[in-house]
């Protein structure tokens, strides 16, 4: 409860004793590229694997003979939509971007480099910490796209190569009753993930105590903590956002 | 001017610093010494508050900075130079970047004027022509001395060295030392430098601090300080060999 209520504070700092926007600007671009460079080729690799593992998993549940075959490709777009893209990879996400996060962090709190901003009277979580915040709201959701597109086309090349389904069905799935509003939707969850990733990771590294040591700890608890906080925004956004009216 | 009043802290239950009192002064070298872990570090830090102390009052030229608020502390910090005791280099930018950086944040100034303010400090502290290396491929002295660099880049009115010339050579210590009595006496700079080299004590040593166990022993200058009449401080003065053999002809 306490460590909530220091979050919060936390937040608070960001936006207080603010520095230039042009100081700002540099910084999350530099931000982005590294969250991009960093995360990119997993996010790829993971996603088309899901994706082609899903339609096969559907495939094998949807033997009987009279649903038709383009019903698998709409499953694993839903499934895609709604929660591998957005949710299941920002799990990845919280591993490979949020520790990396937090360990830069906790590495500059313990080597002093976070005393020596703070004495040049610079707030130092609005300088480190607002810019990764910022890359990161902007960056999660263009990840989640490139996964969802990479997830659709592996389930389609897994069910060309095998024979599972055909391209023609395939596609006409993807399309069949699509709503526009899970796109929306994932994107909001993007948004909100994105941000909590970047909040909690950078919260942990930058109270990191200690030595090196901590600074490992720190990134574990950030990875931890962020997928709690991950699969607790995502319950609560469906109940809000998904509920029948 | 800085002035520290009844200064504390503890860490948990133990008590690292036990009410410190003392005035710093303009324009020469103000040195904290004492054996290591006596708690010089947290002091210096206590005063520019990178920890708070949990009792006592710190004033920069009477201005009360304890009970300052958030922008009233801002702009007295603005005015600090600060070398951390393990250099706290930026370890993303180069040597050069890591001395602009006061510049870029804090200072309006031409890029020109900007660029030649850096080379002119990193001459100062020998290190010409470092320009480009990354902090990873410094000696740990050469981070040492990019750590003053940064924290004079700006003229600052308050300087603070944390061990300037531990892990230098005994030739550059005293490069470092003179580099700091200059600098302190051209800008009228009132500079605290901790240390617990006698060479730097007896060199630069005005108006000296003996810390002991987080407690204040004794103060005075250098002439005074082989006879104290402090034991501490004898045993932390004359702790070499032949220090030890003047001890026993002198006593
Ligand atoms: N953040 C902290 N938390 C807990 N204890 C601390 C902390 N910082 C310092 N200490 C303790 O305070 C004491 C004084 O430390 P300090 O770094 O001030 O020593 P020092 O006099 O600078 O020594 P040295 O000459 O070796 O640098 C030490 O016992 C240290 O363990
Ligand atoms: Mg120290």
């Amino acid at each position: 409860m306490k460590e909530i209520g220091k979050y919060f504070i936390f937040l608070g700092y960001l936006f207080t004793n603010r520095e230039s926007f042009k100081t700002h600007y540099s910084l999350i671009l530099d931000e982005c590229v590294r969250i991009g460079v960093n995360s990119i080729f997993l996010f790829v690799l993971v996603s088309t694997f899901i994706g082609a593992v899903s339609t096969v998993q559907t495939a094998f549940n949807l033997v009987a003979p009279y649903i038709p075959k383009y019903v698998i490709s709409q499953v694993v777009r839903e499934m895609t939509v709604l929660e591998l893209a957005p949710t299941v990879m920002a799990i990845v996400y919280a591993g490979k971007v949020g520790s990396s996060m937090s360990g830069n962090l906790g590495t500059m709190r313990i080597t002093e480099q976070i005393d020596a901003l703070e004495v040049m009277g610079i707030n130092s979580i609005n300088y480190l910490v607002l810019p990764k915040i910022v890359a990161s709201v902007l960056m999660y959701p263009l990840l989640v796209i490139v996964s969802g597109v990479c997830a659709l086309m592996g389930g389609y090349l897994v069910g060309m190569i095998t024979g599972i389904l055909a391209p023609t069905e395939y596609i006409y799935g993807v399309r069949y009753l699509f709503n526009e509003f899970t796109i929306t939707f994932a994107l909001i969850k993007a948004v909100t993930f994105g941000f909590l990733v970047a909040s909690i990771s950078s919260y942990k590294g930058y109270y990191t105590e200690g030595g090196a040591l901590e600074v490992g700890i720190s990134s574990t608890k950030a990875v931890t903590t962020s997928v709690i906080a991950i699969l607790l925004a995502d319950y609560l956004l469906a109940q809000l956002l998904l509920s029948p009216a | 001017m800085i002035e520290i009043q009844h200064i504390s802290k503890s860490f948990g239950d133990k008590k690292i610093l036990k009410d410190i009192s003392g005035t710093f002064e303009k324009g020469k070298p103000n040195l904290i010494i004492g054996a290591s872990g006596t708690g010089k570090s947290v002091l210096l830090k206590c005063i520019v508050e990178l920890v708070k102390p949990d009792e006592g009052y710190v004033f920069f030229d009477r201005r009360n900075f304890t009970e300052a608020n958030r922008n009233g502390k801002i702009e007295i910090r603005r005015e600090i130079g600060m070398l951390f005791q393990g250099g706290a280099l930026f370890d993303s930018k180069t040597v050069e970047e890591n001395v602009r950086f006061p510049l870029d944040m804090l200072a309006v100034m031409p890029k020109d004027e900007k660029q030649d303010r850096v080379n002119l400090v990193l001459n100062r502290v020998g290190l010409k022509g470092a320009n480009k290396k990354m902090p990873s491929e410094l000696s740990g002295g050469m981070r040492k001395r990019v750590g003053i660099a940064r924290a004079i880049v700006n003229n600052p009115k308050y300087l603070f060295c944390d061990e300037p010339n531990s892990g230098l050579d005994p030739q550059t210590s005293i490069l470092i030392d003179e580099l700091i009595q200059v600098l302190t006496s051209d800008y009228d700079t009132t500079t605290i430098v901790v240390t617990h080299d006698m060479n730097s004590v007896m060199g630069i040593g005005e108006n000296i601090m003996f810390l002991y166990q987080g407690e204040k022993l004794w103060e005075g200058g250098k002439d005074d300080i082989t006879h104290s009449g402090v034991e501490q401080l004898d045993d932390f003065v004359f702790a070499n060999k032949v220090m030890i053999a003047m001890r026993g002809k002198t006593s």
